[in-house]
């Protein structure tokens, strides 16, 4: 019998839920780490026992846990997030050069193959590495050297680095995404970099079609077609296929195009989800009704999903890590919101139910399929 | 003997409950406590302090003997109640956020 388990961060701790194939009953455990930040959590697709947990506050700065039981008990690992070399400057708020300074861990990317081998996507943007199963970390300062990096900016929520996608097919291919300055790819493994923002038209900043400076809010791609990502940036919704040489928007008939999240069916790679949200200035969906979007054309043509999901009074956001999807054979879709509910789809997304609700604003929604 | 109280998140962190109590050689200081502390429970490491420059982080204060030590330099000597073990050396989250 399958297990599915579902790994939740939010505002105030870490939440797992379990069930079995069925996702009808959910066992729910927490919170972890109560009371501290949870920007993500997510188990290693080479030992599903392995969990990484980003832990974080305002006062005590960065811990990194660690599970080795699938999350039944925990150890802080390495915290030491150091830039490699001088720290550069970006471009603050204002305009002035602003030294990179850490600040958190918003996203940890297990290698696909090594349980040991683990990216952490941080805020000042940089990208970093551990071989060793979080004990130490060494940045992938390619990145931060791009000649652009003096000019990225952050956006509202802080210059995180927030999207790491390694490619299912060559693992010297990885794509990365920041907040504002767009996406990025490698093709040496993490050492030289370059943007791949072209089709992105940004109105928001000076130069709409810039190479840099989109504010990228989230990246999916599904692992039988490592060349097409899809992407809902700040505004629009983005698809490219040859690899982010070059994006087209796909927002088509939906009701907004500003969002934060997306994802891909777990075996149709031509069905895609976003939640849109009304705009940016108001973070919440529109006409109160909380839904969301399939599209089974990658892209363009989209429908909307309510059944189960609150259509009246609902001013909730789902930020742009909490959606993710399971392997079954029909594909579950999860997401969570800033209300602390936590939605299920066993069919697809045809029907939602929440799985667990009231808990602290969802930061983060990650999946396990356990066999 | 040096008595430490943490803040119920760094108690959790570091699995110690109650006063921490560290017996330091040499002159006793704000930096002789911190190392002192790190070295038992490296988890504690950059959550007082940063890694690199060992800067107080923004939102943590130290305090003794109803006094805010926390803009003290590091190596000043802490008041002689507290190397005596008579009043704890207190490590606080400021009162801060929501």
């Amino acid at each position: 019998m399958s297990l599915v388990r579902v790994l939740v961060g939010t505002r105030k701790g870490a939440f797992i839920l379990e069930s079995d194939g069925n996702r009808r009953d959910w066992r729910v455990s927490g919170p972890h780490f109560g009371g501290w930040e949870i920007y993500h959590v997510k188990g290693s697709p080479a030992d599903p026992n392995r969990i990484y947990a980003s832990q974080s506050s305002s006062w005590f700065g960065q811990i990194v846990q660690r599970s080795d039981d699938g999350g039944r008990s925990w150890q802080p690992v390495g915290n030491r997030f150091v830039y490699d070399g001088v720290p550069r400057t970006h471009k603050w708020y204002d305009g002035t050069p602003h030294p990179w300074e850490f600040a958190r861990v918003w996203h940890f990317e297990p290698s696909l193959t090594d349980p040991d081998t683990v990216y952490a996507g941080v805020e000042d943007a940089a990208l970093f590495r551990s071989t060793d199963g979080g004990q130490s970390w060494e940045e992938l300062s390619g990145l931060r050297r791009h000649p652009s990096a003096d000019g990225w900016q952050p956006g509202a929520g802080g210059m995180c680095l927030h999207t790491i996608i390694v490619d299912p097919s060559n693992p010297k291919r990885i794509f990365t995404a920041i907040s504002a300055a767009g996406a990025f790819r490698s093709d040496d493994a993490g050492a030289t970099w370059q943007p791949i923002n072209r089709g992105l038209r940004s109105e928001a900043i000076p130069e709409p079609e810039a190479e840099v400076g989109h504010c990228v809010h989230r990246m999916a791609m599904h692992e039988r077609s490592p060349n097409v990502l899809f992407m809902q940036k700040h505004w629009d919704v983005m698809r490219t296929d040859d690899g982010g040489d070059s994006w087209r928007e796909i927002s088509g008939n939906l009701p907004t195009d500003f969002g934060f999240t997306i994802d891909v069916h777990a075996h149709e790679p031509q069905t895609i989800y976003v939640v849109p949200i009304k705009s940016d200035s108001e973070h919440f969906p529109v006409d109160g009704q909380l839904r969301v979007y399939r599209s089974r054309a990658g892209g363009n043509e989209w429908e909307a999903l309510t059944n189960g999901l609150p259509q009246r009074n609902c001013y909730v956001n789902v930020l742009r890590d909490a959606m993710a999807v399971d392997k079954l054979d029909d594909c579950g879709i999860y997401f969570g919101t800033t209300g602390g509910q936590v939605y299920a789809s066993a069919d697809s997304g045809d029907s939602w139910t929440p799985i667990v609700r009231d808990l602290p604003a969802v930061l983060s929604v990650e999946v396990q399929t356990l066999t | 003997m040096i008595r430490v109280v943490l803040p119920a998140h760094l108690r959790a962190l570091a699995r110690v409950n109650g006063e921490v109590r560290l017996d330091l050689e040499g002159d006793v200081t704000q930096r002789a406590v911190l190392d002192a502390l790190e070295s038992r429970y490296p988890m504690l490491r950059g959550t007082m302090r940063d890694h690199v420059t060992q800067q107080r982080r923004a939102y943590v204060r130290f305090f003794a003997c109803e006094r805010d030590l926390s803009h003290q330099g590091p190596d000043a000597l802490l008041p002689s109640a507290v190397v005596s073990g008579t009043e704890p050396f207190l490590v606080v989250g400021a009162m801060s956020g929501g």
